[in-house]
């Protein structure tokens, strides 16, 4: 018998049992773009199929990494930038679990950049959600990566002389196989886009923008949205890298010229996940390994039998 | 010249192998009974430069590198004569014989590569011979490697000779090089031993009289590190995910643990930093693995943030921090136990975790062991600290350690039964539930992602019982007590099924020595020479760091008038640690202190106790220094 039998169920699933029934000690503010990422995530998990208990929801630190106190499923908030690290180890633990790793521009771009590349270079099978407001929220206001060049805050009160990080050809060049970007204020591509990064098997990134009213009133709200997929002025293969990059790198620019260009821009459906590359080389088990600590009948190898070479 | 022991240095160039030659060397040594010790000194670079490993063999029990040495094999830095290299290696051929000189004892025996090193070079070394006694054999080994094989086997030729001039049975040789290599390159190697030990004995007259002790040992035994104990300890307690980013000298336990981890069904992974290795054991283990990373000074420092959130999330973790002298890089290949309060003390808030310090290999085996134990019971991060000298000096260790059944209990999770009957608080399991009544020792029932009806939250943040985050002051006060608790809990157990610390010597000397980790076996050997010169010594080991091993500590320190406490580090990081732990004795210690980046030598601490209680002793030839505690 399984030990983990929340996993695989087959049952209709309600997007409604992702909400947490105590009100959540949380902070966003009202208007803020966060909303539109948690609304968005428990419209796609029905479509997923997948239950709130056999899916992994890792935040970092951030307005952002609230997101596991409004989203009911098996949470882990960590520290600022690390939830990447957390929540690939996870998945090699019980490749089973539905796992999303979720923080903010700062929180990604920033303080995890490392964790960032090298998680999409390794193309874990997971999907990793920042909610890109161009600003640190919860440290009230502060430039972040993705603040234009120009932008003044408190800690940058000449204007920030640094170009913006590019995340969308950051995710591609570090390996992602799945790279979109959606905003809050467009639900249905949101929803639409989730779904597919969840049922991706590899790193699926989605640059999620969301508008954060309280300090970064100058922010477009990322109205008017064009999606890419639906606009004749946009042709271009997603699964050709490229034509993604070419792709990508107008996108990046144009956001910060106020157009902004969403959608799918990058697909490789035929990466190997890093777990199927490991089980291939033989470094990881085709079994979940936190399942084998419940079954009784396994054969635990043990070191006695390795004391030959040292005699 | 006694022969009750052979110290046996090898010296040459790093990258020579050195290594690998005197590894087999000792295994012979062991085979034929003895009990062995080694010891490795090389300079944080690759190729070149001067490096050698000591093996102590003795029919007694052996727990120390010893005071010098008494048989130099010099082979010469190959590396130093790359052309190409000149500029920068300067002439270092010379060294494997000056640099090793004056820790040679009287009486003792050198074999030098004629073929490579010039010993007309060397200033006086004719009269230092004379004056010392030494005794002198020059043979062409790589001569000798080159007409049978390749100039590299002149190792070997070593071992040959060595084995001639010791008189010692070259079978335990033979085997092992059988067993280690096939082919051309076995016979080149073999036809190498036995020219050289015929050569020995037919060409030279032995001048001297060490001889290789004999061995009455009878029991198996295995020639293992500290970093084995740790790495066997570790999968025999089921451990199956370990991250990690080299960093010597952990890397010796992330390699070790990464050889046998996949064949048994496990996960390592090298990672791109230290945060990201710890952060990885913890979602391993948040998902339901028994997770292990750890690292050295400075990939410790960089664990600090994730340690605090194993601590808060109360996610099982075991990190291992390998010590080598610091601060920053300080230097990579050179044992100190300068990261006692570092480790202790690091990451945010009040500190709530497991340090264990074993002091030989078979500690580092039971103990790791026992560290995954107690972090998987009691949901807290558990740490062991160790150091560079005990992680690569290999000591012979009763196979009959490592005869325990694998444990693969996972502690204190719950399964989906108990989940059935469990306290739900809006529709999320009480993973954090309160321990009123303290009867769970603090720690609150833990599911696994994926068990139906275990769903909640874990974080960093203070929060609910449900996960949920919260600054509420009575949940906070609840929540604080009952993981802070849990340190009493593990006192409680530790005291009642586990015996970290040793006691050594008689049971009513008058005076006491106290020591941490490595510096065990040195001071127990230093204890014995005390005593048997008429002081009345003897000395405790103490591995339990956190919870601190109070109550035997205490009665240790009640039982003497005066304890000289002797750590590897600069600032008498242990001794504040005693001090502070206790509340008192404050009078009663003084420290011993070395830093030189080499470990304790038993003379040193015999030195070093006679000088404090009154005796003449001499410590300006040692790089030591004492200190009291109250600064008198
Ligand atoms: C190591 C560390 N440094 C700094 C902080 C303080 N901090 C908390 S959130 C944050 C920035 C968050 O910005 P972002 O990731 O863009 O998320 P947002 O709040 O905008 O959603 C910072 C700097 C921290 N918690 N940990
Ligand atoms: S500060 Fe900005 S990002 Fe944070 S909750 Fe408020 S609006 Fe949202």
């Amino acid at each position: 018998m399984s030990a983990f039998n929340a996993i695989g169920e087959e049952r209709e699933i309600n997007r409604d049992e992702f909400t947490p029934e105590i009100e959540p000690q949380a902070t966003w503010c009202p208007g803020c773009g966060d909303f539109g990422v948690l609304k968005a995530l428990k419209q796609a998990m029905p479509e997923v199929g997948r239950t709130p208990e056999e899916t992994l929801l890792v935040t970092g630190i951030g307005c952002s990494g609230k997101l596991s106190s409004y989203f009911k499923s098996y949470g882990f908030h960590s520290i600022h930038g690390r939830a990447l690290p957390v929540a690939r180890a996870a998945k090699m633990a019980n490749p089973d679990l539905e796992v999303v790793a979720a923080g903010g521009d700062g929180d990604g771009y920033g303080i995890g950049g490392n964790h960032f590349m090298h998680t999409a270079r390794e193309n874990h099978d997971m999907t990793y959600i920042v909610f890109d407001n161009e600003i640190f929220g919860l440290t009230k206001g502060q430039t972040s990566p993705t603040s234009p060049k120009g932008h003044k805050s408190k800690t940058q009160p000449h204007g920030s002389a640094k170009q913006p990080i590019r995340p969308l050809s950051l995710a591609l060049t570090s390996g992602a196989s799945y790279v979109a970007r959606t905003a809050a204020v467009n639900p249905n591509q949101a929803k639409e886009i989730l779904t597919e990064a969840m049922e991706h098997d590899g790193f699926a990134h989605v640059d999620f923008l969301t508008q954060c009213p309280t300090w970064n009133k100058d922010a477009k709200q990322y109205v008017p949205y064009i999606d890419v997929q639906d606009s004749d002025d946009y042709d271009f293969d997603i699964t050709d890298r490229s034509e993604a990059s070419e792709m990508m790198q107008k996108a990046e620019n144009a956001l910060y010229e106020g157009e902004v260009l969403t959608g799918r821009f990058y697909h490789d459906e035929d990466r190997p996940s890093y777990q199927e590359e490991k089980q291939a080389t033989g470094d990881m088990p085709e079994e979940p390994l936190a399942e084998r600590y419940f079954d009784e009948d396994y054969e635990w190898e043990r070191s006695y039998d390795l004391l030959d070479r040292h005699k | 010249m006694t022969n009750d022991e052979l110290i046996w240095r090898i010296a040459g160039g790093s990258g020579d192998g050195i290594d690998s030659t005197s590894q087999n060397f000792a295994k012979a040594l062991m085979r034929s009974g003895l009990n062995v010790f080694t010891h490795r000194h090389y300079p944080s670079r690759i190729r070149g430069g001067h490096t050698y490993v000591e093996i102590r063999a003795k029919d007694e029990p052996v727990k120390s590198r010893g005071d010098n040495y008494n048989f130099l094999l010099a082979l010469g830095d190959s590396f130093a004569r790359n052309p190409q290299e000149e500029a920068y290696y300067g002439n270092e051929e010379i060294k494997p014989l000056t640099e090793n000189l004056d820790e040679l004892r009287e009486g003792g025996v050198i074999v030098y590569d004629s073929g490579l090193l010039d010993a007309s070079e060397i200033e006086n070394f004719d009269e230092r011979v004379e004056e010392n006694n030494w005794h002198v054999y020059d043979l062409d080994l790589r001569g000798l490697a080159k007409e049978h094989g390749r100039e590299v086997m002149r190792n070997t030729a070593g071992v040959g000779a060595t084995a001639a001039l010791l008189d010692m049975d070259l079978q335990y040789i033979e085997d092992l090089m059988e067993d280690a290599m096939s082919g051309d390159v076995l016979e080149a190697n073999l036809q190498i031993l036995e020219e050289a030990y015929e050569s020995v004995n037919e060409d030279y007259e032995h001048t001297h009289d060490l001889r290789a002790p004999t061995g009455t040992q009878e029991e198996e035994q295995v020639l293992v590190s500290g970093s084995h104990g740790i790495a066997y300890g570790s999968l025999d307690e089921g451990c199956r995910f370990i991250s990690g980013y080299p960093m010597t000298p952990w890397t010796d336990v992330f390699t070790i643990m990464t050889q046998h981890l996949p064949d048994m069904g496990g996960i390592s992974e090298q990672v791109e930093d230290e945060i990201a290795a710890a952060s990885l054991a913890i979602g391993a283990s948040h998902a339901g693995a028994k997770a292990m990373s750890g690292s050295s000074g400075g990939g410790f420092a960089l664990m600090s943030e994730p340690l605090g959130l194993a601590e808060m999330t109360e996610t099982p973790i075991v990190l291992v921090e390998s010590m080598r002298a610091g601060g920053s890089t300080g230097m990579p290949t050179k044992p100190e136990q300068g990261d006692l309060e570092h480790v202790l003390y690091t990451s945010q808030g009040d500190s709530n975790r497991v340090v264990f310090a074993p002091g030989d290999a078979a500690e580092c085996y039971e103990q790791t062991r026992k560290a995954f134990e107690i972090a998987y019971e009691y949901q807290i991060p558990a740490i062991v600290i160790y150091d560079q000298k005990l992680s690569g000096g290999h000591q012979t260790v009763p196979e009959d350690v490592f005869d325990e059944e694998p444990n693969p209990d996972i502690g204190s999770v719950v399964t989906e039964e108990d989940l059935e009957e469990a306290v739900q608080e809006a529709g999320r399991f009480k993973r954090y539930m309160y321990d009123a009544d303290g009867e769970r020792g603090g720690v609150s029932p833990r599911s696994l992602p994926g068990q139906k009806g275990g769903n909640y939250l874990a974080s960093g943040n203070e929060h609910n019982e449900v996960g949920h985050i919260s600054e509420d002051p009575d949940n906070r006060v609840l929540q604080m007590n009952r993981r802070m608790s849990k340190l009493e809990s593990i006192r409680d157990e530790l005291a009642e099924n586990a015996d970290h610390q040793t006691v050594y010597g008689p049971e009513d000397a008058e005076y006491g020595i106290l020591s941490w980790g490595s510096t065990k076996g040195v001071v127990e050997e230093a204890v014995d020479v005390l005593n048997e010169q008429g002081h009345s010594v003897k000395a405790m080991n103490v591995s339990d760091m956190m919870p601190f091993a109070k109550d035997e500590v205490t009665a240790f320190l009640e039982s003497v008038d005066e304890a000289l406490v002797v750590e590897m580090n600069a600032t008498a990081q242990f001794r504040r640690h005693v001090q502070g732990q206790l509340g008192r004795f404050g009078e009663k210690l003084y420290s011993l202190l070395k830093y030189d980046g080499n470990p304790f030598e038993p003379r040193e601490v015999v030195s070093g106790f006679e000088s404090r209680i009154g005796d003449d002793a001499d410590l300006s030839q040692y790089n030591v220094r004492i200190e009291s505690a109250t600064g008198d």
